[in-house]
């Protein structure tokens, strides 16, 4: 009988879903990628008065054009993976580390230094050795101090961190100005004899790069799921009074995660200057500690969806610029252009975990 | 005498969460002048259904009638306008704030602030119904059983005239509970339409004059009190006979395991929440601990258990049973220390998925929260925590999807089955549990007090934080009494009374709030 009635029922109400069959979520994200390329196609069209078509196409170069092009975008993968990987145990622990930026700078930083002054007098693996176990003790310790008064005080280590990258630049930029005065970077390092550089392995420039990170990868993958280290981050990330009852040392471990962080974060740094830039300068990190943020959050601490976001990211940021210089177009457009994908993904995951209700649709609800 | 009217009926309203369904079909309606209890175990779908009538949830099926008028309620506020008010088993207070602005706060919006009439409103509303309230005092001063009152009073200020109580006795004393009832049964004088939820079935008994009986999110029936009896009630609730009775087993030569002495814990803000509490624990016996929820039991355990810092001049004895002679002190152990002396002490805490269990984990993850770290490969071995999971879900019958589920989405009754076995796997010496049968259906709150028997049995000293006072007196040997903080007296479970244990739990408060 009261089905009869009619009142102002709420147009739509929102409902949780419970956790959606893999069929349905490749299916909510497919349907995500067609719509944002059809708004996008109007956006384009109308917008910028382009062929869509010939603008995807363009788009789709900025990584797969060329084997160089797509060597970039390789690099450019793994900087921010390994970015990723390095905060994923902190995050993991609900230990906010935003100071990744500066993390990855003083590991550059003295990978840089060995390189400048024992560049010549070292043996080529003890230089490497050096090089490597200096950047990672630095970004180690970059990790240690805030993760330090965390512990011990309970500082808040999101601002803490995040201060501490703006100590980092500022120590990058004084020891570029007293080696180089005025100069904003070092200039390319050992440019002659190229003590330091990594080799180039299989006619490929990064590959050392990419199979660091890729093992690394793994290797964090595994420790975060198979070790007991991995197991005690979990608990104390869930409820630290969970963490003492088992008879965790909860500082102990925020300790020692805050330095795995910042080690890898530190080691990521050596990859930059050793393997990539061969020099340091204020902007070697180039904001890719934020970047990764973004990227450790959308997998959920997951470092193989890592990967995967990571490449979504470096693919929508070359096609971008390949867009904008191609067609000369503003900047900007090309960003929107970009965004808008970016949106419909991230949109997208709403219709996986929701399902709306709408007003008159009471049957399709009904439960078992 | 004219019929008497409907305050509020429900039609078919069906509510479902993802796959699971709170309520289906449910029918009932609340008249004026009456008040009606919502019986159900927990998870039956009470605080849904009512939640829905304050205007929370939306309904997903079915019609709200408030008289005979069908009506829409999309939101708390319509429902305040409609005159329905709820308390929250939550307070929704701001502390900082006194009785009086809280209350100017609920002023319909859009009117001039008023603070004189507001005074003089709200005292009206307290003579009325005899509630005693102090409009000037500040939240945080307030007991749980004032910041109750404060919360009543609020609504009625907003002229609420059916009122939802959400478990209103969970917090109370056996006193504070009286009173309480006392101002129910003014408001239903009233005219007013009174609906407590509630799944005690003495107070059922006691205060209302029909029950509404819902079962697994089904409504059940309704029944007049007056022809009810606990075991009926009971059997409609749960849809079987079910034996009331708790076991009493004599303690079987009862052997000292705890001895603790002039235990004071201050708590962070520098109060002292356990001042010099001294009193022995056997082996073989159940020593219940009552209290007031909040004055010391939870330090007490925590203390015990390594989890607390300790003042000085505090001694925690532990007489191990294959050294008796030889004591170890538990004071300033680590709960990692006490386990590696090889001391098997179990403790089921209060907060269950904040301190037991960690609930984005699984059962087989849970299992090894205490022996994760044993031998020294770096890596965790799951296997026998598998084993183990596997064993309690058959022996105690936990209901998940999987061992791998996480636990936070088991409900109430199997997240205490699992925190608990884990718990007995680890032959405990000492036992001690906070509110183990908190929010649990009848039954299970049976088995918990069969397996706490079984240790009994076995030797285990036991220790039950409680706060059913009648469970209390069934199961208990020897109960000790705390009022803030200080031990207020060892009774004998046998010989007890309620009355006894529950000017006990208050008598260190003001007398007079004892005697009104």
């Amino acid at each position: 009988m009261a089905d009869s009635i009619k009142y102002a029922e709420p147009l739509v109400r929102i409902a949780r879903r419970e956790a959606a069959p893999l069929g349905r979520k490749v299916a909510v994200r497919a349907v995500a990628i067609l719509l944002a390329l059809v708004v996008d196609a109007l956006f384009i069209y109308f917008v910028t008065g382009l062929n869509p078509i010939s603008v995807y196409g363009v788009m789709w170069g900025g990584t797969f054009s060329t084997s160089v092009r797509f060597s970039w975008a390789l690099r450019d993968l793994s900087t921010l993976l390994c970015i990723g990987i390095a905060l994923a145990p902190a995050f993991k622990m609900r230990f906010w580390n935003i100071g990744a930026e500066g993390q990855v700078l003083v590991g550059g930083l003295v990978t840089a230094l060995i390189m400048v002054y024992f560049g010549n007098s070292l043996p080529a693996p003890a230089l490497f050795a050096a090089m490597a176990a200096g950047s990672i003790a630095a970004g180690a310790l970059w990790g240690f101090v805030p993760a330090w008064f965390k512990a011990r005080w309970n500082t808040n280590e999101t601002l803490f961190t995040l201060m501490m990258n703006y100590v980092a630049t500022s120590i990058v930029a004084c020891a570029t100005n007293l080696m180089r005065g005025q100069a904003s970077s070092l200039g390319t390092l050992n440019k002659a004899t190229k003590a330091g550089w990594f080799p180039i392995l299989f006619s490929q420039r990064y590959t050392i790069n990419i199979i660091l990170v890729l093992v690394l990868t793994f290797a964090m993958y595994a420790y975060l799921r198979y070790s007991k280290h991995g197991y005690e981050i979990a608990v104390v990330g869930e409820s630290e009074n969970t963490a003492r009852y088992a008879g965790i040392n909860v500082r102990r471990v925020i300790i020692r995660t805050m330095i795995t962080s910042g080690a890898i974060c530190g080691l990521c740094g050596f990859l930059l200057v050793a393997g990539r830039d061969q020099t340091i300068s204020t902007s070697t990190a180039g904001g890719n500690g934020f970047t990764a943020i973004i990227v450790a959050w959308l997998a959920k601490f997951n470092t193989f969806y890592m990967a995967l976001i990571s490449f979504l990211l470096v693919f929508l940021e070359r096609g971008a610029s390949e867009i904008a210089s191609a067609y000369s177009l503003n900047e900007y457009a090309a960003d929107i252009i970009t965004g808008i994908i970016l949106f419909f993904i991230l949109g997208s995951e709403f219709f996986i975990n929701y399902r709306l209700i709408w007003r008159g649709h009471h049957k399709e609800v009904q439960g078992k | 005498m004219p019929q008497p009217q409907n305050a509020i009926r429900l039609a078919h309203i069906t509510k479902t969460f993802g796959e699971v369904v709170a309520n289906r079909d449910v029918s009932l309606e609340v008249r004026r002048g009456e008040i009606l209890s919502l019986l159900g175990e927990n998870g039956s779908g009470k605080t849904t259904l009512m939640n829905m009538i304050a205007g929370i949830y939306y309904p997903d099926e079915g019609q709200l009638f408030l008289g005979e008028e069908p009506v829409d309620i999309r939101s708390p506020r319509d429902a305040l306008r409609l005159g329905i008010g709820m308390i929250h088993q939550h307070f929704k207070l701001v502390d900082v704030f006194t009785a009086l602005e809280n209350i100017a706060l609920c002023m319909e919006p859009g009117r001039r602030l008023d603070l004189r009439r507001v005074r003089s409103q709200a005292r009206a509303i307290c003579e009325k119904y005899g509630f005693a309230l102090d409009l000037d005092q500040k939240v945080y001063e307030m007991s749980v059983s004032q910041k109750q009152t404060l919360e009543i009073v609020k609504v009625l200020f907003r002229g609420a005239d059916i009122l939802i109580l959400d478990e209103p006795t969970a917090v109370l004393t056996p006193q504070e509970t009286e009173k309480l009832f006392a101002v129910m049964r003014n408001m239903k004088a009233d005219g007013k339409a009174v609906i407590i939820i509630t799944h005690k079935l003495h107070e059922v008994l006691t205060v209302s004059d029909r029950v509404a009986i819902l079962r697994r999110g089904e409504y059940v029936g309704t029944v007049n009190t007056c022809d009810a009896t606990e075991e009926t009630l009971t059997e409609m609730m749960v849809g079987k006979k079910v034996e009331l009775d708790i076991e009493r087993p004599e303690p079987d030569h009862p052997v000292r395991r705890l001895c603790i002495q002039h235990l004071s814990v201050n708590s962070p803000e520098g109060g002292r929440v356990l001042d010099d509490v001294s009193f022995d624990v056997y082996g073989g016996e159940i020593l219940g601990i009552a209290g007031i929820s909040g004055n010391g039991q939870k330090e007490l355990l925590e203390a015990i258990a390594g989890l607390q810092r300790v003042e000085g001049g505090a001694s925690i004895q532990f007489f191990p049973p294959e050294a008796e002679d030889r004591p170890a002190s538990l004071l300033g152990k680590s709960p990692r220390d006490i386990r590696e002396a090889g001391i098997h002490l179990s403790f089921v805490p209060e907060d269950r998925l904040g301190m037991g269990l960690v609930g984005s984990m699984g059962m087989t993850d849970n299992m090894m929260l205490k022996s994760y770290g044993s031998g020294h490969s770096p890596l965790v071995d799951r296997k026998a925590p598998r084993e183990l999971a596997e064993e309690i879900r058959q022996e105690l019958g936990v209901v998940t999807p999987g061992l791998n589920t996480p636990v936070s989405r088991l409900s109430g009754g199997n997240v205490q089955k699992v925190l608990v076995g884990r718990e007995l796997a680890a032959s405990p010496v000492v036992l001690m549990t906070a509110y183990a049968v908190r929010g649990l259906d009848i039954n299970t709150s049976y088995t918990i007090y069969r397996l706490l028997n079984e240790q009994k049995k076995k030797g285990v000293a036991v220790i039950y934080v409680g706060e059913d006072l009648d469970v209390l007196l069934e199961l208990c040997d020897r109960i000790l009494v705390l009022c803030g903080g200080r031990a207020n007296g060892m009774l004998d479970g046998r010989t007890a009374t309620k009355e006894e244990v529950g000017l006990r739990m208050t008598n260190l408060q003001t007398e007079t709030e004892v005697h009104a």
